[in-house]
């Protein structure tokens, strides 16, 4: 087999291994579920989004990127939990196989598993905010996954990062906000202009263009380091 | 410091399989491995014996690749153990398994991960299930079975990827003593199994119970305090 085509093919193993521990136990889907619904309600009931539909667009993408990303981290603390308990880290530490894939396959099943939490949380989302977007819905196909992978990679990294450390459900956020921020900052604005129509097609691309840029940039870092946060001591 | 040495069996040829190079590991202020040197040679069966925190874990880790020493050198078969990972498995007294996944479905997953060119032989997770007395369509999930069950699936997880060197810390915990001396008879068999490229196959391993190991034992290690006081000597057969 082709080096790259048996890279991919540990990936899809690891994959298919978090998607079915995933499905057994729910820990994750469930949390985030919870966490970004209380978010979406809390905000919902604070503002009244019929009387002031201008300043709902306006602040709505935040909200919106905020429950998804307070939701990742709930789930994103526990992706490493399974391979910790029982100490099956060691045993993958072992494995012929490339620490990257591993962690590359957690990363797919945790932007999956964000990906769902989106799906459903987007329908309520329009709801509670009475949400008539102004702009070119579209982007959001292109929004919602790269902003996404934005927060997961870099928390599914962290997460490791920290596994050894004595708090390390407090080091995740204290790690993943500030260098978050950049892409955050990417995904709201481009949100944003989407929902109140207020930037042109090229500002917004120009956000977009911005969070790609984030994502490959940290991506690569991510894959490149890995193996050395995995066998750190 | 004199180098204490495993010789293989007079029949095998007397390659080196693992080598530790004054190999200390120091966690803080506490030494778990002082300077140790040692040399395990290929189809030899090592048993290492110690108090606990004798460091027969930590040397265990160590030639698994699992932790770096802080001074000295580990090879396997004269290479670094991260360059030799398809050709060792290693067991601790964890079951390093996915409590929610049945035992077919862990011994799949790391079947898979060790399948490839670097590989000569993978074996069947079913034949490897079978071979360690369970039913490979049990389909409760491994966080369902007994200790003992967990231990066996664990020795299953790692005959499954046929090593040429075998670690095993404390692989009879938790087991009865009828499982004990069945896992003995299993590793007793491994030890003739054919390797694909010829040689022999080596176990390292680590237990508070001798007695139960004797049988398939060729030499004995005694630790303390992260020394080895006693080098690998021949066990008496």
């Amino acid at each position: 087999m082709k080096p790259f085509l048996k890279y991919f093919s540990h990936v899809l193993i690891h994959l298919r291994k978090d998607l079915r521990l995933e499905w057994r136990s729910r820990d994750a889907i469930n949390g985030m579920l919870f966490f970004a619904l209380l978010v979406v309600v809390v905000f919902g009931l604070a503002f009244d989004p019929t009387g002031f539909p201008t300043t709902t667009r306006q602040i709505s993408g935040g909200i919106l990127w905020v429950a998804i990303l307070f939701a990742s981290i709930t789930a994103l603390n526990q992706s490493w939990n399974r391979e910790q308990r029982n100490q099956v880290l060691e045993a993958q530490r072992m494995a012929p196989s490339p620490a990257s894939a591993l962690f590359l396959g957690k990363a797919i099943a945790n932007m999956l598993f964000v990906l769902l939490i989106e799906a459903v949380l987007a329908p309520i989302f329009v709801i509670f905010f009475n949400l008539h977007p102004l702009g070119d819905t579209r982007l959001f196909a292109l929004i919602l996954p790269l902003g996404t992978w934005a927060l997961v990679v870099n928390g599914t990294f962290f997460t490791a990062l920290g596994l050894r450390a004595r708090n390390r459900e407090l080091l995740l956020p204290l790690l993943l906000l500030p260098i978050s921020l950049p892409a955050l900052l990417a995904m709201v604005q481009s949100t944003t202009g989407v929902l109140t129509g207020e930037l042109d097609a090229l500002q917004i691309h120009s956000w977009i263009s911005q969070l790609a840029g984030y994502d490959i940039i940290f991506t690569t870092v991510c894959l490149l380091l890995f193996e050395t946060v995995l066998n750190a001591e | 410091m004199p180098t204490p040495t495993a010789e293989a069996p007079a029949t095998a040829k007397a390659t080196t399989a693992i080598a530790l190079d004054s190999v200390s590991k120091i966690y803080g202020s506490f030494a778990a491995l002082r300077n140790v040197s040692t040399t395990f040679a290929s189809g030899s069966c090592t048993m290492i014996l110690g108090e606990n925190g004798a460091g027969k874990s930590t040397l265990l880790r160590a030639a698994a690749g699992l932790i770096t020493p802080t001074r000295g050198k580990v090879s396997i078969f004269s290479q670094p153990p991260s360059q030799q990972r398809h050709r060792v498995a290693y067991m601790s007294h964890a079951p390093m398994l996915y409590d929610e996944l049945t035992a077919m479905e862990n011994l799949t997953y790391f079947a898979a991960l060790h399948r490839g060119d670097a590989c000569a032989c993978v074996g069947s997770p079913e034949m490897a299930l079978r071979a360690v007395g369970l039913d490979p369509h049990l389909t409760r999930p491994v966080g369902q079975y007994s200790q003992g069950m967990r231990q066996r699936t664990s020795l299953a997880r790692v005959l499954q990827t046929d090593p040429e060197i075998l670690l095993l810390d404390e692989p009879f915990s938790n087991l009865d003593v009828s499982s004990a001396v069945h896992m003995v008879e299993l590793l007793a068999d491994f030890l003739t199994w054919p390797l694909p490229g010829g040689g022999s196959r080596t176990i390292l391993l680590t237990t508070h119970l001798a007695s139960l190991a004797e049988p398939i034992t060729t030499h004995t290690l005694h630790m303390r305090a992260g020394q080895i006081i006693q080098p690998p000597t021949e066990a008496a057969r």
